[in-house]
């Protein structure tokens, strides 16, 4: 298969740095906002400082995907001396807990990475952080070239390796003919 | 709609339990901007004059500012004002942290606490959703470890809490309002708060607040940003190292304290050690600091680190600091160990006390046991180690307990209980309140002013924009001068250019009476307007070459708040909140009979030249002879019903309109 150029943007964190001033989610908040920089809630940020702050625990966390339930596993890390909660690095939207998503809808939020067009140098939370906690990097991979097969195929396929190719038959055609009718 | 305030205050009636959302008057805004501005007008609107700090009437108010929860870099300041127990008079303590930005989040701008509750409670403040909460589980407990429990107890770890410690529940003159790294510590706001039978308020809130021209106030917010990393990565050369940078003074990054320990007092503000900063001492307080200190942290939305995670040489539990409170302890017990400080000020800050006043306190208590004022009876109990002896002493005024109940109310109230000559050991405090421990020799007349007359009563929060002291080369004065945008007239340029260390242009006499009025007015004002955004001054009024200014504050709040809003506008606004402010403690009784440094402040004094700066400066602030604003600076000001209700109690007088009286 060919191969292609892709861009990854990462964001470096040196959690040690962080002083806990939460400016990333403020300029998150009133970025993202419409029309831009209306208003500003950084319980609607896509990036959110944990802290425990007698624990030594100043931690900026990035939202991720959503996830439709709580997970099984609650682990707990213990690094240098620390005890970080069980969903301290964990990037999910996730019904466990009340941040990374909307608080009036409660839809789920994910770091765009402030996409843009014209694209920004740098995401915003980066160039808020006037301690350099966040680093923004970005480098070039080289990767196969996949062909993406569609959702509905995966879904499809599964259903027939279930049911029998007959029966999934059957039943699209019935729904067919009654969304039809 | 609102723009940069919500438009709502809570008012919480504690002796009824009754909790309503009130929309203010956005008026109230455009007369008076916020914060401090708007608390002042609430507090003159509902308080009475014959009101007692311990009184039901004593309304205390929760304020967030102006810019508080916008993008404006250091906008965190939660204000609390009440009438203190301590001076009798408005007092407005402050503190950073995050409240005052999660409270906006909520949906409000201040929260108004009137009479007392009957039993000990918190407040729990979740957007709409407000309750009255039993704390009788919390009684006792420390004002920091208050603040993880009720997280706890209410499951919400993004909670921001403000509790008070014993030190507030016993109603101590010095108790503070903790919250996360910050407090609001002077005049006794923990006090009144603990009256009303409050632990803590709790503040969890995931609205939005919102920007009228949010695209340009991020422009301008951009500039401030790059003026901000100018200023972190050029430090002002030809000053002290405290002075040089922005944000509040830096102790907890600086380990040199020379300036400090040779130049300010030890003991209760008598001593000073002008050898003190010796190698093996030099050593001792480096290594303290280097092994206490665990993190430097901010506090919300603000790029400085002034504050920082404290873990105490002891073992005992973790804390955070701030500021001058790293060595007041040591210097006021006389202990060359700052170690001492660190474990010292950890118990200190979960009693929730004054760290500026309690070891003046402390260090009094110390000096009238040493001259037999207090005796062995007083002290019965008491280790006689220096250290031993002030965390003893700590423990009684915390507890209210034997000498600690009279030790509480501070020292001067203390000394007059006392009596038996200890009076003449009440020699550092200016309308009842203690003030930095600094003896100097010259009389300084900037200084003399500011202490003399603002209405914080707390001279390190007055002073800022202007120098110091006087450079000593022209060269230095030329080059402090060249990139000076901050000041509102050149004049103010021409000032420190002409300025002297000696000679015919030094202090006392120079800068004249007339210059250091406006110098003075020109710092107040940025204070004001500070206290009325909810800024921190260390951004602005309270540093040199600050970021925020006269020149982009009226900008900052048109963007933000939609008001046009220009430099005389503003200016107008804080003198308006300034001169409310005044006359609501002149209705108090304070006069000019009351303000006055201590008179051991300064070696050498000059009665006369200090009479003609105090009158000249009540000229130039459009106040009468004895610090009462005239009816024609009342009226200038929209505040003719301010003149009004001072004529009527006599407090303004026939013929004493006019300012040349």
């Amino acid at each position: 298969m060919a191969k292609i150029k892709k861009k990854i943007k990462t964001i470096k964190i040196d959690a040690d740095k962080c002083n806990g001033c939460r400016a990333c989610e403020i300029i998150c908040s009133a970025y993202h906002a419409t029309p831009k920089y209306s208003s500003v809630n950084p319980a609607r940020a896509r990036i959110q400082v944990i802290s425990h702050r007698l624990k030594n625990i100043w931690l900026p966390v990035f939202a991720g995907e959503y996830a439709p339930a709580e997970c099984m596993g609650r682990d707990k890390y213990l690094i240098d001396g620390k005890e970080y909660d069980e969903c301290s690095f964990c990037r999910a939207s996730c019904p466990s807990r009340d941040f990374f998503k909307e608080p009036d809808s409660g839809l789920p939020l994910k770091c765009d990475m402030c996409e843009s067009d014209p694209a920004l140098e740098k995401p915003k939370c980066v160039e808020k952080c006037l301690n350099n906690v966040l680093i923004y990097e970005e480098r070039e991979e080289e990767v196969e070239e996949e062909v993406r097969v569609e959702d509905v195929e995966i879904g499809l396929e599964a259903m027939i390796n279930k049911y029998g190719l007959d029966k999934v038959m059957d039943t699209v055609s019935r729904i067919s003919v009654s969304k039809k009718a | 709609m609102r723009y940069a305030e919500t438009g709502y205050n809570l008012e919480i009636d504690l002796a009824r339990g009754n909790i309503e959302r009130v929309e203010t008057d956005p008026k109230l805004t455009e007369l008076h901007l916020g914060g401090l501005g708007t608390s002042v007008k609430l507090h003159w609107d509902r308080v009475p004059p014959e009101t007692e700090a311990f009184d039901d009437e004593n309304i205390l108010v929760v304020s967030t500012g102006l810019l508080n929860g916008t993008p404006a870099f250091s906008a965190n300041r939660t204000l609390f004002t009440f009438i203190s127990p301590q001076s009798g008079l408005l007092a407005y303590p402050m503190m950073g942290g995050f409240f005052s930005a999660e409270l906006k989040y909520a949906g409000y701008d201040k929260i108004v606490l009137r009479n007392k509750s009957p039993k000990l409670v918190y407040l729990w403040i979740h957007n709409d959703k407000v309750e009255i909460r039993d704390a009788t589980h919390l009684k006792g407990k420390g004002a920091l470890e208050t603040q993880d429990l009720i997280r706890e107890e209410l499951n919400q770890p993004r909670a921001q809490v403000a509790a008070i410690g014993l030190a507030g529940e016993n109603r101590v003159f010095t108790a503070s309002i903790e919250q996360s790294r910050s407090s609001a510590s002077r005049l006794g706001g923990g006090a009144v708060l603990g009256d009303k039978n409050i632990k803590a308020i709790a503040v969890r809130g995931t609205k939005d607040v919102y920007l009228a021209r949010g695209a340009e106030f991020m422009t301008l917010m951009d500039e401030v940003t790059d003026y901000i990393n100018f200023r972190n990565t050029n430090p002002i050369p030809d000053v002290m190292t405290i002075l040089s940078g922005i944000g509040s003074p830096q102790e907890m990054k600086h380990t040199d304290e020379k300036w400090h320990t040779e130049n300010f007092m030890w003991g209760n503000a008598r001593t000073r050690r002008r050898d003190f900063w010796s190698k093996p001492n030099e050593e001792n307080w480096t290594n303290a600091q280097l092994t206490a200190i665990q993190r430097l942290i901010s506090c919300f939305n603000c790029p400085q680190q002034c504050g920082a995670l404290v873990a105490p040489p002891d073992g005992s539990s973790k804390y955070m600091m701030k500021c001058f409170g790293k060595l007041t302890y040591s210097m006021a017990a006389y202990v060359d160990d700052l170690g001492f400080n660190f474990r010292i000020l950890q118990r200190a800050t979960e009693y929730g006390v004054d760290s500026f006043s309690t070891p003046q306190i402390l260090a009094f208590a110390v000096e009238l046991y040493e001259a037999g004022i207090l005796t062995d009876k007083d002290f019965a109990g008491c280790p006689s180690d220096k250290e031993g002896r002030f965390f003893w002493l700590l423990d009684r005024v915390a507890h209210r307990e034997g000498i600690g109940d009279i030790l509480a109310d501070g020292v001067y109230y203390a000394a007059r209980k006392i009596g038996n000559g200890a009076e003449k050991f009440d020699h550092n405090t200016i309308k009842k309140h203690e003030q930095l421990p600094l003896k100097l020799g010259m009389l300084d007349p900037i200084y003399y002013l500011m202490y003399s007359t603002n209405e914080k009563i707390s001279i390190t929060q007055i002073e800022g924009n202007f120098p110091q002291a006087a450079f000593p080369t022209r060269e230095q004065r030329e080059a402090f001068v060249r990139d000076w945008i901050q000041v509102p007239d050149d004049r103010f340029k021409q000032y420190v250019l002409e300025w002297e260390p000696r000679g015919d242009k030094s202090i006392p006499y120079f800068p004249t009476p007339e210059m250091c009025s406006e110098i003075v007015d020109w710092m107040e004002m940025l204070h004001n307007i500070d206290d009325a955004l909810g800024l921190c001054a260390g951004m602005g009024s309270f540093c040199l070459k600050p970021p925020y200014h006269i020149h982009n504050y009226p900008k900052l709040i048109s963007a933000a708040s939609g008001m046009d809003v220009d430099e005389p506008g503003l200016k107008k606004m804080v003198n308006r909140s300034r001169n409310l402010h005044r006359a609501f403690n002149n209705r108090r009784g304070m006069r000019r009979a009351d303000e006055k440094p201590p008179e051991d402040h300064w070696k050498r004094r000059f009665p006369e030249l200090e009479e003609e700066l105090l009158s000249t400066y009540y000229k130039f602030k459009g106040w009468t002879m004895d610090g009462v604003p005239t009816r024609e600076r009342l009226l200038e000001l929209d505040l003719g019903y301010v003149a009004e209700d001072l004529e009527k109690r006599g407090i303004l007088k026939d013929g004493e309109n006019k300012e040349e009286n």
